[in-house]
C-alpha cells in the first residue's frame, strides 16, 4: 500500500480533524500546566476551537476519499458534521456558567467533550469498519468518564458505569458484527462490501453481521429495544453532560447508520428495512406511552429522544434519498429543540436547587414568561404542531414513508406522536394552567441567548432556515446515492 | 399602493401576527399596559376588517377561480407560498375578519388575568384561520388548520372555567388526532399528483380507488372539526368551558374549517368518493341533526345548550355540502356563514348575562325581559336565526341545503325537517325561560341590561343577520360562481365515472 499523504495539500479534507486533535492535545497540556484551577477558560478556548474548526470546514470545503480509503469527506459527512460541531459547541456554551454547580469545574470536561466530538467527526466520515470502530470508541470512552466525572456522586458513577458496561456490550456486538461482514465479503471498506454484496447470492451469515452491525449502532442511538440505558443515564449525569449525550453523539451514531446500511448494503434494502422498521415503530411507540408516568424532567427528555429516534428512523426506513433527506432535516432540528429545551432546563434554579422534576415547573408562565414560553415553544415543536420546525421535520420524513408506500409504519408513527402530544402538553399545562409555588433564580445571559436563538429558529423556521436547510440535506442526501 | 395589491391576501393574513408581535413590547401588567394591550388588539383587528371588506369590494363575483393570487415555491419542490381566495372562501376571511374585534370587545373587561397575553394568543389565531382559507398550498393549508390548535388550546386551558384543563386536552387530542391521518393523506397527494398547489390538484382526477383512502383520511379531520355525530363529544366540553371569546370564534370560525375542507377537498378533488360516501354522511348528518336536537332540548347548561345546537346545524352543512348540486354546495356556504353569525351571537349573548351573574345555569334565570329589554329583543333575534325562522339569514341557509338535499333523497330531508321542528322547541323552550316568567330570583333584581360596549358588539350583528334574512344576494352573488364549478366538475366527474363503468359493462 501506498500512502497517499504526499503534502499536506492533500490532506486538506482531514484537515478539520487536524485541527480539532492537534487543538485539543494543546488545550489539555495547557490544562494541566496553567490552569489546574481555572477551567472556565479552557472551557471558552474549546468552545473557540469547536468554532475554528467549523470555520474552517467552510473555508476549505475539499472533498474526498484519504488514508487508502479509509476516511471519506462529501457532502453528507460535511452537513453531519457542521451538526455535531455545532451541537458540541452549544452543549459547551451551556456549561459554561453551570459547570461549577453541577461539580464539573475540572479543564478535563471540556477536553473529553472535545476528544468525543473528534471521534464524532471520524465516526461521520468514516469509511472502513476498522476507522468506524476507531471513531466510535474514542468518542465512547470519552462519554463514559465524561458520564462519571463527579466521581463522589452515586448517581452520577453509576450512570457513567451503566453507560460503561451497556456502551461496552454494544461495541462487542458491532464488532462481531463486523468481523462476520469481513468473513463474508473479505472487504473492511464501505464502498467496496457493496461491490461484493452486489455480486453474490446474501448469504445468511453476511446478513447476520449486518444485523449485529445494526444491533450495536441501535445502541448508540438508543433506538428500542437497545435504549434501556439512556433513562438512567440521563437522569444520573449531571445536567450539562446530559445535554451534550441528547444532542451531537445522536447525530454521529445516525449518520454512521445511514452510511452503512446505504453505502455498504444498498443492494440488501429489503432485508435491513425490515430491521429500521421494526426499530422505528418500537422506539415510537414505546417512548410515547414510557413518557406518560416519568415526573422527572431529565427522564423524560430521554424517552423523548429515543421517541424522536423513532422519528428519524421512519426517514431511513423508506430507503430512498428522500429519507435520507428527511433524517438529516430532521437531526437538525432535534438539535435545536434539545439544546434549546436543556437551555431552559438549566436557567431554572430555585435557591434549593436546579429544577429537576415536572411538578416543579408549576405556575413557570407567571414568574418566568420568557423560559417558559420558550419550553412550551420546544414541547409544541417536539410534538410537530405547525408551524413549529419540529412539524417540518416530521413532514420530511413522513413524506419518504408514505413515497416508499410504508403505510402501516406511517399510520403507526402519526398516532404515536398523538400519543406523546399528552406528556409534552402536561408540560406546558402544569406551567401555565397551574399556579406558581417555586422563586426562580435569575438566568445566566448566555443560557438566555441560546434559548432565544432556539425558539427563534424554531418559530420562523418556515420563513429562515426552512429552505436552506431542506437544500443543503438535499446535497448531503444526493452525495449518498 | 401596488405592493399592497399584489400581496393582498398575505397582507390580511399577516397582519394580526404584526400584531401580536408588537403586543410582545407591551411592558408589565399593570393597568395602563392592560389597557395599551387592548387597544392594540383591537385596532390592529379592527384594521384586519377593513382590509377584508376592501378585499370583497375588489373581489370579482363572476370570476370562478382564484383571484388575488401569489405563488412562490418554497421548500424543495413540495412545500410553496401560494395564496388565492375565491368564491367559497373569500366569505370566510371576512367573517373572521368581522368576529376578531367582535371578540376583542367582548373580552375586553371580563379577562383581567394575563391581558397582554390574551390578546397574543387571539392575534396568532385569527393568523391561522384566515390562513385556512386564504392559502393555496396543501401544505400550507395544514399548517394552518393544525397550528390553530395551540391558541385555542391555550385560550381554553388558561383562561376557561372550572373544568378548562379536561376540556382543552379533548379538544387538542380528537382534533389533532383526527388530523395527522389527513397529513398522510396529503403526502400521499403530493406522490400522486407531484405538486401540492391546490389549484393543480384540482384539475388533478386521482384515481378512483385511491380515492376511497384519501377521503378518508381528510374525513378523520375534518369530521372532528366540524363536527358531525359522533365525533363531536369534544365540542359541548370545550363550548363550556371556554371564555366567551374562545366559545365565539369556535362556533363561528374553527367549525366552518371543517365544512370549507370538505367543499374544498373532499367534494372537489375526490368526487367519486365523495358520490360513494354520500349516503353514509347523510345518515351522520341525521343523525346530528335529530339527536344532537333532542340532546340539546335536556340541556341545563345555556351554553351547552347551543353547542348541541351549533352539532345539529353543521348537520344540514354535511348533508347539503354532500348532495352534491348548486343548491345544496350553495346553501352549506351560506349556513355557515350564517351560523358564524348567529352562533357567534348566540355566544356573545350569553357571554353578557355570565359576565353579570358568573352562572350558566339555565334555572338561575328567569324573567331578564323586566330588567333587560335591549338584551330580550337582541337574544330573541339570535334565537329566532337560530330556529330558522324566515326573515332571518338562519332560514336561507337550512332551506337551500334541503332544496338539494331533496333532490338526491328525500328521506333525508324527511328526516332532516324534524331537526327544524325540534330546534324551534329548544330554542323557544331556551328563551322563554331565561328571559321570560316571573323575576323571582333576588339575584337578577339588580342585573343591567347591555352597555354600550356590548351594543357596539351586538347591532352589527343583528343588523347583519335580518338583512341576509330579507336580502341574501351579497353572499349568495359572491359564491355563486365558485360553486357553479364545483357543481359542474362534480357532477361531470360522476357522470364520467358512471359511463365508464357502463361502458366496461
Amino acid at each position: 500500500m501506498t500512502s497517499d499523504i504526499s503534502s499536506f495539500a492533500s490532506i486538506a479534507p482531514a484537515w478539520p480533524e487536524l485541527l480539532l486533535a492537534i487543538g485539543t492535545v494543546v488545550l489539555l497540556l495547557g490544562g494541566v500546566i496553567f490552569s489546574r484551577e481555572k477551567s472556565t477558560g479552557i472551557g471558552v478556548l474549546a468552545i473557540l476551537l469547536l468554532v475554528a474548526t467549523i470555520a474552517l470546514m467552510i473555508a476549505q470545503p475539499a472533498q474526498g476519499v484519504l488514508f487508502n480509503g479509509g476516511f471519506i469527506v462529501d457532502g453528507f459527512a460535511r452537513y453531519m458534521k457542521f451538526l455535531v460541531l455545532g451541537a458540541s459547541a452549544f452543549a459547551l456554551i451551556l456549561a459554561t456558567s453551570t459547570a461549577k454547580p453541577f461539580g464539573l469545574d475540572k479543564f478535563e470536561f471540556s477536553i473529553l467533550v472535545l476528544l468525543a466530538t473528534l471521534g464524532m467527526l471520524v465516526m461521520v466520515s468514516a469509511n472502513d469498519l476498522m476507522s468506524l470502530y476507531i471513531g466510535l470508541e474514542l468518542q465512547s470512552l470519552a462519554l463514559y468518564v465524561v458520564a462519571a466525572l463527579r466521581r463522589d456522586d452515586a448517581k452520577a458513577t453509576e450512570a457513567g458505569l451503566k453507560y460503561f458496561v451497556l456502551g461496552a456490550l454494544s461495541s462487542g456486538m458491532l464488532l462481531y458484527g463486523a468481523s462476520l461482514v469481513y468473513g463474508f465479503t473479505g472487504m473492511t471498506q464501505l464502498d467496496q462490501i457493496v461491490t461484493v454484496v452486489v455480486g453474490e447470492q446474501r448469504s445468511v451469515g453476511l446478513v447476520f453481521g449486518m444485523v449485529f452491525l445494526l444491533a450495536g449502532i441501535a445502541f448508540k442511538i438508543s433506538a428500542v429495544p437497545f435504549h434501556m440505558w439512556t433513562p438512567d443515564v440521563y437522569e444520573g449525569a449531571p445536567t450539562p453532560v446530559t445535554a451534550f449525550f441528547a444532542a451531537a453523539p445522536k447525530v454521529a451514531a445516525m449518520a454512521m447508520i445511514i452510511r452503512v446500511v446505504t453505502v455498504s448494503f444498498g443492494p440488501l434494502t429489503h432485508d435491513w428495512q425490515q430491521i429500521v422498521i421494526f426499530l422505528s415503530i418500537a422506539s415510537m411507540v414505546l417512548a410515547a406511552f414510557a413518557a406518560i408516568g416519568q415526573s422527572n424532567l431529565k427522564r423524560l427528555l430521554a424517552y423523548s429522544s429515543i421517541g424522536h429516534v423513532g422519528f428519524a428512523l421512519v426517514g431511513l426506513s423508506a430507503g430512498t434519498a428522500v429519507g435520507v433527506e428527511g433524517v438529516a432535516v430532521y437531526m437538525a432540528v432535534y438539535i435545536a429543540m434539545t439544546i434549546g429545551m436543556f437551555a431552559a432546563i438549566l436557567s431554572l434554579r430555585t435557591s434549593k436547587g436546579y429544577v429537576e422534576t415536572i411538578p416543579q415547573l408549576a405556575g413557570l408562565a407567571q414568574r418566568r414568561p420568557f423560559v417558559a414560553a420558550i419550553i412550551a415553544i420546544i414541547m409544541f415543536s417536539f410534538i410537530g404542531m405547525p408551524p413549529l420546525a419540529g412539524f417540518f421535520a416530521k413532514w420530511q420524513v413522513f413524506l419518504a414513508a408514505i413515497d416508499a408506500h410504508l403505510f402501516a409504519l406511517a399510520i403507526i408513527g402519526v398516532l404515536a406522536s398523538a400519543v406523546s402530544a399528552y406528556y409534552y402538553l402536561r408540560i406546558i399545562k402544569v406551567m401555565y394552567f397551574d399556579e406558581p409555588t417555586e422563586d426562580f433564580l435569575a438566568v445566566p445571559a448566555e443560557l438566555t441567548a441560546v434559548m432565544a436563538l432556539s425558539g427563534f429558529l424554531l418559530v420562523t423556521y418556515f420563513v429562515t432556515v426552512g429552505s436552506p436547510l431542506y437544500a443543503a440535506a438535499h446535497t448531503a442526501a444526493g452525495s449518498l446515492f | 399602493m401596488t405592493f399592497l395589491f399584489d400581496h393582498f391576501l398575505s397582507v390580511i393574513t399577516f397582519l394580526p401576527l404584526v400584531g401580536a408581535v408588537l403586543l410582545l413590547f407591551v411592558p408589565g401588567n399593570d393597568a395602563g399596559s392592560k389597557e395599551m394591550a387592548r387597544w392594540i388588539a383591537l385596532g390592529v383587528s379592527s384594521v384586519t376588517f377593513l382590509l377584508t371588506l376592501w378585499m370583497w369590494a375588489r373581489f370579482d363575483n363572476s370570476n370562478p377561480g382564484f383571484q388575488f393570487v401569489e405563488n412562490y415555491e418554497w421548500i424543495g419542490s413540495s412545500i410553496g407560498y401560494r395564496m388565492g381566495v375565491d368564491g367559497i372562501s373569500v366569505l370566510f376571511v371576512v367573517l373572521t375578519g368581522l368576529l376578531v374585534p367582535a371578540c376583542v370587545l367582548a373580552s375586553w373587561s371580563p379577562i383581567q388575568n394575563r391581558v397582554r397575553e390574551y390578546m397574543l394568543v387571539f392575534l396568532i389565531l385569527e393568523t391561522f384561520s384566515i390562513g385556512v382559507f386564504t392559502t393555496l398550498d396543501l401544505a400550507m393549508f395544514y399548517v394552518f388548520f393544525e397550528g390553530s390548535l395551540i391558541p385555542m388550546f391555550l385560550i381554553i386551558g388558561i383562561w376557561g372555567g372550572p373544568r378548562r384543563i379536561q376540556a382543552a386536552y379533548k379538544f387538542f387530542f380528537y382534533s389533532f388526532t383526527g388530523t395527522v391521518l389527513m397529513l398522510l393523506a396529503i403526502m400521499a397527494m403530493y406522490w400522486q399528483a407531484g405538486t401540492l398547489d391546490i389549484q393543480k390538484l384540482l384539475a388533478f382526477r386521482f384515481d378512483p380507488k385511491l380515492q376511497f383512502w384519501l377521503w378518508l383520511g381528510f374525513f378523520a379531520s375534518f369530521a372532528v372539526k366540524m363536527p358531525m355525530w359522533p365525533f363531536h363529544r369534544w365540542l359541548p366540553e370545550a363550548h363550556v368551558e371556554a371564555p366567551t371569546a374562545g366559545s365565539v370564534i369556535l362556533a363561528a370560525i374553527l367549525l366552518k374549517l371543517g365544512g370549507y375542507g370538505f367543499i374544498r377537498f373532499s367534494l372537489a378533488m375526490f368526487p367519486d368518493a365523495s358520490a360513494l360516501f354520500a349516503p353514509f354522511v347523510f345518515t351522520l348528518s341525521v343523525a346530528a341533526i335529530v339527536f344532537t336536537s333532542l340532546v340539546a332540548l335536556v340541556q341545563t347548561d345555556i351554553k351547552k345548550l347551543i353547542a348541541y345546537s351549533s352539532v345539529a346545524h353543521m348537520g344540514f352543512v354535511t348533508m347539503g355540502i354532500f348532495s352534491g348540486n348548486v343548491m345544496g354546495v350553495h346553501g352549506a356556504v351560506f349556513q355557515m356563514i350564517s351560523h358564524g353569525i348567529v352562533s357567534g351571537a348566540l355566544f356573545l349573548c350569553v357571554g353578557v348575562v355570565y359576565d353579570r351573574m358568573h352562572t350558566r345555569d339555565i334555572a338561575a334565570y328567569g324573567g331578564l325581559v323586566e330588567r333587560m329589554p335591549r338584551y330580550a329583543v337582541a337574544f330573541m333575534v339570535f334565537t329566532m336565526a337560530n330556529v330558522g325562522l324566515p326573515g332571518t339569514s338562519g332560514f336561507i341557509g337550512e332551506f337551500l341545503t334541503m332544496i338539494g338535499a331533496f333532490q338526491v333523497n328525500t328521506w333525508v330531508v324527511f328526516f332532516a325537517a324534524f331537526g327544524v321542528i325540534f330546534s324551534a322547541a329548544y330554542a323557544l323552550f331556551l328563551y322563554r325561560r331565561v328571559i321570560f316568567g316571573a323575576l323571582s330570583k333576588d339575584s337578577l333584581k339588580g342585573i343591567l341590561d347591555l352597555d354600550a360596549r356590548e351594543i357596539t358588539v351586538l347591532v352589527p350583528l343583528i343588523i347583519l343577520t335580518i338583512l341576509f334574512g330579507f336580502y341574501p344576494a351579497p353572499i349568495l352573488d359572491a359564491t355563486a360562481a365558485s360553486v357553479g364549478l364545483v357543481a359542474q366538475n362534480f357532477a361531470k366527474a360522476i357522470g364520467d365515472t358512471a359511463a365508464l363503468v357502463a361502458a366496461a359493462n
